[in-house]
């Protein structure tokens, strides 16, 4: 391309001054307009403290908030005591009282248990309350792998009122050693000695009888310790984590997969396969005589303590029938109150501004605002939400009615009057056939639409799934409880979105939504 | 009416159409009545499950109404300006004064002004991260100008997942990590924005005119060049318009997510209204109502300069 000349230059700047002279504020207009945004996007960063509130968010936990939505995690402690081991499951196990998971292997040996008992008259009164130095001592001696071993010699022998340790010493079979397969790694568990394997690596760490707790080596990157000599934690990423501590060893293995989903521990066919539960329930002896099979596992699976099942379904279905009887009833108050509104219909101008009006009322009122309202009224539950769908949406829906109302054809309304058809028999032949198939596919929409809606409302207490789910969320330990309810309501969503489209193209025709 | 005047294929006409006119009642009745039946059982399993019956409640209906009403007008007045009341007795009822929030020395701002400037301020962020994200995916997710058909799937499929999630988990979520609050609100309101913005512009840009793009084409444009001369310049009034009314829309949702702990204008009306302090629960309301009709009456006057008259086809609320 050759250069332009300084004259030709002039004369194309001449001809197209639209082009080259143009004003200030068309030529940096948009720059102006990206660059104030900038600004106000400082401002907000400032305003809401955004830098700070991240940097102080709990970020560690974040991923195992997420792993938590769909797997969960099993958390035996092994405590060392003199010479052996105590494995135990915390209370309501995902794998039940007792377990014995094969991922977890205690080697057992008989050990020599020797119990102190600090005799009192009290003591005396209740020797199970001196279980924390006495392993032999009921309740801690049942820790998990010698259910059946003798319980007895704890009971103090001394005489009334003397104050002296009594020391008993007995053979009992007890766990020494404990292999744990953490999947992509192993720990191997002796009293004070802790072997962590990953990959190649390995490390043994030993806690001291001060209390304090050392690796042989350097820490390799999947093991941390925050402050020297208290404990080191163990990473081996999806897997889990091992924390070693001066006084037990905390194993927290993760597992892929929805817990005990349909029967929990509790229940008779907990733990047992697809073929054997359902040859139970088709030809097996009653596990309850006055109760059917199938009857007490239909029982079993809604009433599932950890997934409640039944209470979901009750508040999804409670979400449903909000969404539907709220746009069911607002469409039928909005029907006649549009034709009140549409100036072409109602010559009145006071009745049109008067129903005009109430329409935005409804509408600008909100719909959380209506919620709250009626929740202090009718009480937390679906009422509360039908009335607070039911309240907004008579207003938009009217607001959509009437200006379709407004924007028909007249023709057929004056061919319709010039037959002498009175003015109800006007509206019904001349005006509801054009509008039915727009005022329905309105409805329709609302009616998906407030579907996603009552979840939200639900969560200040207007009823439906949407408290249960934000229940769920705060205790921020059933994450997979967050996860099953929020694929209902992604399933509940797809169907009624598919169902109403198909409403609305078998009304309108396709394209037209 | 049955006379032998007529040819027999005109009878047999009238014989079909009353046979359809007889259908189409049986099917007009047998849907009402399916209807009318799916009403009933759900308003008896609404009220079932209900923790009030409504028989019973109806009443205190009323009451609750009778209950909202201040002590006297002016009441109002003074909890949404923060004013001293001649009732304070200490409690958190009449206690205005105290969320006052000084500026200056001796300018403060009313509390629940401040709150509802916090709700618009979280609507407002949320909307520009969304506009800024749903800007950038919507021409990978235009048929018109993504030709591979994974990318423009993929792109598609992650803004329906964004705009299906609901919204309050999200919130929940990150408020477990940040803590409550309004950043959570922000993040789950713009996220939301994203996946509803991303899927209009897209239905804008494949609906837009070509030949500005055939041109770029024609001259050796690449792609970004050809979106940014060809297609942006066409499209951006449209989208500047979806994004005022998904503005309206977010105004709601953050006072709504506040409601649920996000913090803001929302809360406050929770807490006034579950307090029972119904001067402060008129002011707030009073509040809310002025600043959603301002909103709505701006948004609408701001697309009408930058779109002109036809893109009031689209009611508001018609967007979830």
């Amino acid at each position: 391309m050759s250069a332009m000349t300084a004259e030709q230059i002039d004369d194309l700047v001449g001809r197209y001054p639209e082009v080259f002279n143009r004003s200030f504020l068309a030529r940096h207009g948009k720059s102006l307009a990206v660059a104030a945004v900038a600004v106000y996007l400082v401002f907000a960063w400032n305003l809401f403290a955004i830098g700070q509130v991240f940097q102080r968010g709990n970020w560690d936990i974040a991923g195992s908030y997420l792993a938590d939505w769909v797997s969960y995690e099993v958390r035996p402690d092994i405590a060392y005591q003199d010479g052996y081991l105590e494995v135990e499951f915390p209370r309501f196990s995902p794998l039940g009282n007792d377990p014995k998971p094969d991922w977890l292997v205690t080697e057992q040996a008989e050990v020599t248990v020797v119990t102190t008992t600090e005799t009192s008259p009290a003591a005396a009164q209740a020797p199970a309350a001196t279980g924390f130095l006495v392993p032999g001592a009921k309740g801690t001696s049942t820790g998990f792998m010698a259910p059946g071993a003798a319980t007895g010699g704890s009971a103090p022998q001394a005489g009334e009122g003397a104050t002296q340790p009594v020391t008993t010493s007995e053979r009992k079979v007890l766990p020494v050693r404990a292999d744990v397969d953490m999947g992509s790694g192993t720990v191997l568990v002796e009293p004070y000695r802790v072997t962590l394997t990953r990959g190649a690596e390995s490390l043994v760490v030993t806690a001291g009888s001060d209390g304090i707790v050392r690796a042989d080596r350097e820490l390799p990157e999947w093991a941390v310790q925050r402050r020297e000599g208290e404990k080191i934690v163990a990473y081996f990423g999806f897997d889990g984590r091992v924390e070693v501590e001066e006084d037990e060893v905390k194993i927290r293995q993760r597992f892929l997969g929805w817990e005990n989903f349909v029967f929990d521990p509790s229940s008779a066919f907990w733990n047992r396969s697809f073929g054997d539960v359902a040859a139970t329930i088709l030809w097996g002896e009653r596990i309850k005589p006055e109760q059917s099979n199938l009857s007490l596992a239909i029982d079993n699976f809604l009433n599932n303590a950890e997934w409640q099942h039944g209470d979901v379904y009750v508040k999804l279905g409670q979400t449903i029938v909000m969404a539907f009887v709220g746009t069911l009833f607002a469409t039928a108050i909005a029907f006649p109150l549009s034709f009140m509104a549409a100036r072409n219909i109602t010559p009145s101008f006071l009745t049109n501004q008067v129903t005009k009006r109430l329409f935005d009322f409804l509408r600008s009122v909100d719909m959380l605002i209506w919620a709250l309202f009626f929740t202090r009224a009718f009480g937390p539950g679906p009422l509360a939400g039908i009335s607070a769908i039911f309240f907004t949406d008579t207003g938009t829906l009217g607001k959509l009615y009437s200006e379709a109302l407004e924007n028909i054809d007249e023709k057929q309304r004056e061919g319709v009057r010039s037959l002498g058809a009175n003015p109800v028999l006007v509206q019904r032949f001349g005006v509801v056939p054009q509008v039915l198939p727009v005022f329905v596919s309105q409805s329709l929409y609302f009616w998906e639409s407030n579907t996603r809606s009552a979840t939200i409302i639900g969560a200040v207490g207007a009823g439906g799934i949407g408290l249960k789910l934000w229940e769920a969320m705060r205790t921020n330990a059933d994450w997979e409880n967050v996860a099953y309810m929020v694929l209902l309501i992604l399933l509940v969503v797809y169907v009624f979105d598919t169902i109403s489209s198909r409403l609305r193209g078998l009304l309108i025709g396709k394209g037209q939504v | 009416m049955t006379t032998p005047r007529y040819s027999p294929m005109v009878t047999e006409t009238e014989r079909h159409w009353q046979a359809l006119a007889r259908q189409r009642r049986l099917y007009t009745g047998l849907g009402l009545l399916l209807l009318a039946m799916a009403l009933a059982g759900s308003l008896w399993f609404a009220n079932e499950t209900n923790a009030g019956k409504f028989w019973d409640r109806l009443p205190h209906f009323f009451d609750f109404f009778g209950d909202m009403i201040p002590r006297d007008g002016w009441e109002i007045w003074r909890a949404m300006f923060d004013l001293e009341s001649p009732y304070a007795d200490g409690s958190l009822k009449y206690d205005y004064p105290v969320g006052r929030v000084y500026l200056t020395e001796n300018i403060y701002m009313p509390e629940y002004v401040f709150k509802m400037i916090e709700t618009i301020n979280i609507a407002i962020v949320s909307t520009l991260v969304g506009f800024f994200f749903g800007f950038l995916l919507c021409f990978l997710a235009a048929s018109n100008l993504t030709t591979r058909g994974w990318l423009r799937g993929f792109v598609r499929r992650f803004l329906e997942i964004l705009r299906a999630f609901p919204e309050i988990v999200i919130a929940g979520f990150f408020a477990a990590i940040l803590s409550l609050g309004p950043v959570p609100a922000i993040i789950a309101v713009a996220i939301h924005t994203i996946g509803s913005l991303g899927k209009m512009f897209f239905e804008v840009v494949e609906n837009a005119d070509m030949k500005p793009d055939e041109g770029l084409r024609a001259s050796g444009g690449n792609w970004v060049e050809r979106v940014r001369y060809g297609m942006v310049p066409q499209v951006l009034p449209n989208f500047l318009s979806y994004t005022l009314l998904r503005l309206e829309i977010n105004v709601r949702a953050s006072t709504i997510i506040g409601a649920v702990g996000g913090g803001g204008i929302g809360e406050a009306l929770r807490l006034s209204i579950s307090r029972g302090h119904e001067a402060k629960t008129i002011a707030i309301i009073l509040l809310l109502l002025t600043t959603v009709i301002a909103v709505d009456q701006l948004s609408a006057w701001l697309r009408k300069r930058v779109v002109g008259e036809q893109a009031f086809t689209r009611v508001q609320g018609a967007v979830s």
